[in-house]
């Protein structure tokens, strides 16, 4: 098993009576992107923002590499990218410019410099426009340029907050794409989102975070499993529907069979591999198939029953 | 710490640069209002100020001869004044209606012989309605001369003695008022040189306004998460910012100095002198500045207050007129500026004086940049976070 790159534990932090986040503990491997899901408010910026050094906990310790990140210390903070959720880049500077003042903060310098901020520049698209003021980009280049930011002293963790808020598909896609290509690096990636599509497209595993409180964590295929939701299958059918359904319904792996109008509709524990016997079943009724459709439980339904409200309730 | 320092301050001055705001707050604006008030306000008692007037004496006799030799001659050695043979009192009114004298005085026949008679007497001064400050100059010294013939009128009136001879004597007599405090007036500044270390002074406070009130503009704008997560120091945040507003401020001295000395003829006076009185006073406006910064929750509250402290102060400390011609009582509330301590210095390096002549106006503006540095750097902390 890969060794852990970011260990955090018993993460406590209040404003005033508050309490903004409440025994927040994680790890996150080398390759591995770890997804915080949780919706507006439920503590997700705060916990990285600990993380990152940014915020000095209540209580609770962060290390990464083994090495104790505070708001003071600088050491472990080298191995972190941080990619915040509003903007943070100079308008008024062009993006070689940003680049070279984050990358000289970090340490960077001469050639090692000049080669990261070239590299970073085609990665994000703007090789083209490096020499541009910031202020004159689009949104999703001001992102891009963010995200860069973060990439450019090839940080050991890199942490992402909600970076695709307000990003056009097409600049969104490419963050995704990004992330999915850095992770396969060997790079660790904190992902806090409140997309749903985005944390299963992204995360090896996933947070659910609500309240302060990680309320589960695991892969998306354990969360699942954790709460109990099952897939449904919808299978097209030509011939006697009602045989096909009782067909289904003697599988072990079915749990609930119902025949429709030239369909039928079933709830099934794992729907990839009880397929063939479903279509074996049916087969044996003389009825035939001419159409599939599966639905699998995803995180927004897991979210919704462990904290009982949908991720985008503001 | 420090290298991060210096480069988030080499950022900052970059930024400021770029947007011109340094260049016109620190240069252009101070520079050019230098220029206009030195052309259209004359000097205040020192350079080259020079009444122009002309006596037309109708009299002729003893007591008016005594007031042109005796009163007016020395004045005139001394270069105040620039006195023109006159013509006629209607050719003479005329120069002065028309600009080409700033005043005359008209003495009118039997002048003298009713001053010695102990009879009331006059001089009529004249001046051009564009010349106040002249006109004001060229009565005063009249005043004092008929002030002068009075008093001897009263005191051999009251003894008993000779009118005439006593007031003959006092008439003769007479002296410049000015020369006991030739002292004093040798370290006003002329007004170019006035002008050009009041602007500069004035829109120091402004030039460096910037610096910690940038630390609000790095939260507002979201830049300030990214500092706290590079791995510096957060005290070297700070100090970036103190490092661009002290050097922005010394850069925008030194080249108005020079600029103002170049072009619009400025004295500043001895090089070192002016050095130090330079530094501190960079220190105790970034010191005041970055105190309100402090203060203020949002970037345009900082700069709202800062304006109105640096216009207060600035027109308290002198920088706009010499506050040493105002009620005594604002002579007094001025030294709590460091601007009017900026501008006495000067006038110390204006009558020749060498850079330890500055030492007290230096201590009581590095007092101010102390006090005022040691509450703001107690406060900082709070705008070095999320």
């Amino acid at each position: 098993m890969s060794r852990s790159v970011l260990e955090c534990e018993g993460l406590v932090r209040a404003f005033g009576d508050l309490v903004a986040v409440d025994d927040v503990g994680f790890t996150i491997a080398e390759g591995e992107t770890y997804g915080l899901l949780g919706p507006n408010g439920a503590g997700k910026t705060t916990t990285i923002s600990m993380i990152a050094g940014i915020l000095e906990p209540d209580a609770g310790s962060v290390r990464v590499d083994g090495e104790a990140v505070t708001t003071t210390t600088t050491g472990a903070k080298a191995g972190i990218g941080y990619v915040p959720q509003d903007l943070a880049i100079y308008p008024d500077l062009t993006a070689a410019e940003n680049l070279r003042f984050f990358g000289k903060l970090h340490g960077l310098r001469g050639s090692g410099l000049d080669e990261r901020v070239g590299r970073v520049l085609d990665v994000i698209g703007l090789v083209d426009r490096a020499g541009d003021r910031a202020e004159t980009y689009s949104g999703g280049m001001k992102r891009r340029l963010n995200i860069g930011i973060g990439l450019l002293h090839e940080p050991r963790l890199l942490i992402l907050d909600e970076p695709t808020v307000g990003v056009d598909p097409q600049s969104r896609n490419a963050i995704l794409e990004s992330v999915e290509s850095l992770s396969g690096e060997g790079l660790a990636v904190l992902y806090t989102t409140h997309y749903m599509e985005e944390a299963e497209r992204l995360c090896d595993r996933v947070g659910i975070i609500d309240a302060g409180r990680i309320q589960a964590e695991g892969a998306r295929r354990q969360l699942v499993g954790l709460v109990g939701e099952r897939d449904r299958v919808r299978l097209g059918i030509t011939g006697r529907a009602e045989h096909a359904a009782a067909a289904a319904a003697s599988l072990s792996a079915v749990v609930e069979a119902s025949a429709g109008d030239g369909c039928i509709e079933l709830i099934v524990n794992d729907a990839r591999s009880a397929l063939p016997g479903i279509f074996e079943a049916v087969g044996s009724v003389d009825a035939g198939i001419n159409g599939v459709e599966i639905t699998e439980p995803n995180l927004e339904a897991v979210f919704l029953h462990l904290t009982g409200k949908a991720l985008r309730d503001e | 710490m420090i290298r991060a320092s210096l480069l988030i301050a080499a950022k900052d001055v970059r930024q400021r640069i770029r947007d011109r705001s340094a260049i016109m707050l620190g240069l252009v604006a101070p520079l050019g209002l230098a220029f206009i008030f030195s052309l259209i306000i004359p000097d205040f008692g020192g350079g080259d100020f020079v009444v122009r007037v002309a006596v037309v004496d109708e009299d002729g006799g003893l007591v008016s001869q005594a007031f042109t030799d005796q009163v007016l001659g020395p004045f005139a050695d001394e270069g105040l004044l620039e006195i023109s043979d006159a013509g006629s009192r209607d050719e003479t009114l005329g120069l002065v209606a028309d600009g080409g004298l700033d005043a005359t005085y008209v003495i009118p026949a039997g002048f003298s012989s009713d001053v010695l008679a102990g009879l009331p007497a006059e001089i009529r001064v004249t001046g051009n309605v564009d010349a106040q400050i002249a006109t004001e100059v060229a009565a005063a010294i009249a005043a004092e001369f008929t002030g002068t013939l009075t008093g001897a009128q009263l005191a051999a009136q009251a003894s008993g003695a000779d009118v005439g001879l006593l007031a003959l004597q006092a008439a003769q007599a007479a002296r410049p008022v000015v020369l006991s405090e030739a002292e004093a007036a040798s370290k006003v500044l002329d007004a170019t040189t006035f002008f050009s270390a009041g602007m500069a002074i004035f829109f120091l406070f402004f030039t460096v306004q910037f610096g910690v009130a940038s630390l609000l503009e790095e939260r507002i704008e979201g830049t300030m998460p990214r500092l706290l997560a590079a791995p510096i120091p957060p005290i070297s945040i700070v100090g970036g910012k103190a490092i661009a507003s002290l050097a922005v401020g010394v850069i925008a001295m030194a080249v108005l100095t020079v600029a103002s000395a170049v072009f619009i003829g400025a004295d500043w006076g001895h090089p070192i002198g002016v050095a130090v009185l330079i530094a501190a006073s960079v220190l105790a406006a970034l010191g005041i500045m970055a105190v309100i910064a402090t203060l203020a929750k949002t970037p345009e509250q900082s700069s709202n207050w800062q304006t109105i402290v640096a216009v207060v102060l600035g027109m308290l400390g002198g920088t706009f007129f010499p506050v040493s011609q105002g009620p005594e009582a604002l002579a007094d509330i001025s030294l709590l500026t460091p601007h009017a301590w900026f501008m006495r210095g000067l006038g110390e390096l204006h009558a020749g004086g060498g850079p330890t002549s500055v030492a007290v106006p230096v201590a009581a503006i590095l007092a101010f940049a102390a006090v005022t540095v040691g509450i703001a750097g107690l406060r900082v902390n709070r705008m070095v976070r999320l």
